[in-house]
């Protein structure tokens, strides 16, 4: 029992060191980013790698999910006399909910999971070492660009993904159940208002800062947990540690900010 | 003015202690390299000849003393003072420690970007100089992956030397390679004491290596300096353990037969 108290303790502790270290790395990597030189080609290259390269599974899960509402809320409206509601139906939970959140998750899994993996490869390798030895700080090369990147990259996609889903809900509703197209857009156009728009964006814009911070971080700090003694196993470990952290982490912040605003 | 500077010191250790956790890794230990000079630090695995190096380097923190580089205590310098100190250092780590998303020439040309204003082919003809000078100018373009381990611990001295540092520092630097490559890379250091007098500090175990470069040895064991002077002054020494170092005897480490029974069965 003792020990189960004990473990438990050490457990938080841990947690709470960890939060700690992730804050702290925000608060450096902003002061060091405000400080010249400015540099835009590592940002821009890590947009591409965070944004644009994750593009065709925005597309491809953006429909998915856009055919699936579109489908679920026409069975269900239907028993209701009311399939009009569809357009906005499925826009509403796209724009407000399901974009925001699967971008985010998404971006965990395809960006997320390879920046962790990335930075800790450079921890275990002695490449962060060797930035601080030549007098450059790796937090503004390595974690700045990164969550710059993140932070724009994100509400992009987020954008790519309602756009698409509204098309998918569109494919089901107009094209496959044969609603009138007016029905449907003017139910869209008359329910969404451009505060859900804003706080669909305001999501997506706390997702992506909290998915790059966290996925850096894990990386980053690497050498002082446990992982770090493990070489590849340990960034195998990280790895996966930030992808369930981030996941967590958006869905968490998304009931937050539901609960909120 | 300190230590370091008064005297022809580039580098004045003292009274340093590094824990890691639970773990006292150096104890005591005081150390002063001169200026000009190449300093082996020699000592079997596990000594702590790497803590060391990395609190030389700035890269980890002791529990108390003094690192004195270039006139600057490190130890308690602003994160702005050691960044001033690291532009005078250039470090080749062990395994080559080179950003594997750059090419070689990238690596080297990194800190030029970072600190100078040059322009673009100033920076490459600095490269290539530097390139040349490890004989690694057929491997400009080739990205780290492609490079065997000597190719790397030469474009990871390429990267080192960038900036004509004043003060080098070499971790393991014939650590994996065959005698011939090793061979190659202790002429190469000679040759940068030599032609650009640099304070080279050079952490290995590999006797070969050490009596053909070394001006000043210091012997490192279980967290201490158990002596340093010159190569002539370490071979004479009468300290067993520098003698069983040097004749390549194994550690005895099995001192007291009865603790260590009663260690394996826990009593």
């Amino acid at each position: 029992m003792q020990r189960a108290i004990e473990s438990l303790g050490a457990n938080v502790i841990a947690s709470l060191e960890r939060t700690g270290r992730t804050f702290n790395l925000m608060l450096l990597v902003l002061w060091e980013l405000v400080q010249p030189p400015y540099r835009f080609y590592p940002i821009v290259r890590q947009m591409y790698f965070i944004g644009a390269r994750s593009m065709v599974l925005i597309v491809a899960s953006g429909v998915t999910v856009g055919m699936v509402m579109g489908l679920q809320f026409y069975n269900i409206l239907e028993r209701f006399g009311s399939v009009d509601l569809l357009g906005s139906g499925v826009a509403l939970s796209v724009i407000l909910e399901l974009g925001p959140v699967m971008t985010a998750l998404m971006v965990v899994g395809r960006a997320g999971s390879s920046i962790t993996a990335e930075i800790g490869i450079m921890r275990i390798t002695e490449q962060i070492d060797a930035l601080e030895c030549m007098a450059v700080s790796p937090h503004k090369f390595l974690i700045g660009p990164k969550l710059i990147a993140g932070v724009l990259s994100v509400p992009l996609l987020t954008a790519l993904f309602d756009f698409v889903a509204l098309f998918g809900g569109y494919f089901v509703g107009v094209v496959m159940f044969g609603i009138g197209e007016g029905s449907y857009m003017n139910g869209m156009i008359d329910n969404v208002e451009w505060s859900d728009v804003r706080l669909g964006l305001v999501k997506s814009v706390i997702f992506g800062l909290l998915v790059t911070l966290i996925c850096c971080s894990r990386g980053f700090y690497m050498h002082l947990t446990k992982a770090g003694s493990e070489g590849a196993e340990g960034v195998s470990s990280a790895t996966t540690d930030a992808v369930v952290l981030s996941s967590i982490s958006v869905l968490f912040s998304d009931f937050l900010i539901g609960a909120l605003f | 003015m300190s230590d370091a500077s008064q005297t022809n010191n580039a580098i004045s250790i003292r009274d340093l202690v590094v824990d890691y956790g639970p773990r006292r890794i150096l104890s005591d230990v005081s150390l002063d390299i001169p200026m000009g000079q190449i300093m082996v630090i020699m000592g079997q695995s596990g000594a702590g000849k790497t803590t060391l190096l990395r609190c030389m380097l700035g890269l980890k923190k002791p529990a108390s003393g003094s690192v004195n580089i270039l006139g600057t205590d490190i130890v308690t310098a602003s994160r702005h003072d050691i960044n001033r100190i690291r532009k005078q250092m250039g470090v080749a780590f062990q395994g080559g420690a080179l950003f594997s998303s750059m090419s070689v020439a990238e690596n080297i040309q990194l800190a030029l970007r970072e600190h100078t204003n040059l322009d673009e082919k100033t920076i490459e003809i600095m490269t290539r100089i530097k390139l040349d000078m490890v004989n690694m100018l057929a491997a400009e373009h080739l990205m780290p992956s492609e490079l065997s381990g000597g190719m790397t611990k030469r474009a990871a001295l390429a990267r080192a030397i960038i900036m004509d540092p004043k003060l080098l520092f070499f971790d393991e630097p014939s650590a994996g390679l065959d005698p011939s490559t090793a061979a190659e890379l202790d002429q190469l250091i000679i040759t940068l004491k030599n032609t650009m007098r640099m304070t080279i500090i050079v952490v290995t175990h590999e006797l070969d290596s050490i009596f053909k470069i070394a001006d000043h040895i210091a012997v490192v064991s279980a967290g201490r300096i158990l002596e340093t002077g010159t190569p002539q002054q370490i071979t004479s020494s009468s300290n067993p353990e520098i003698q069983g170092m040097l004749n390549r005897k194994p550690r005895e480490t099995i001192v007291d037969t009865d603790a260590h029974l009663r260690r394996l069965v826990g009593g």
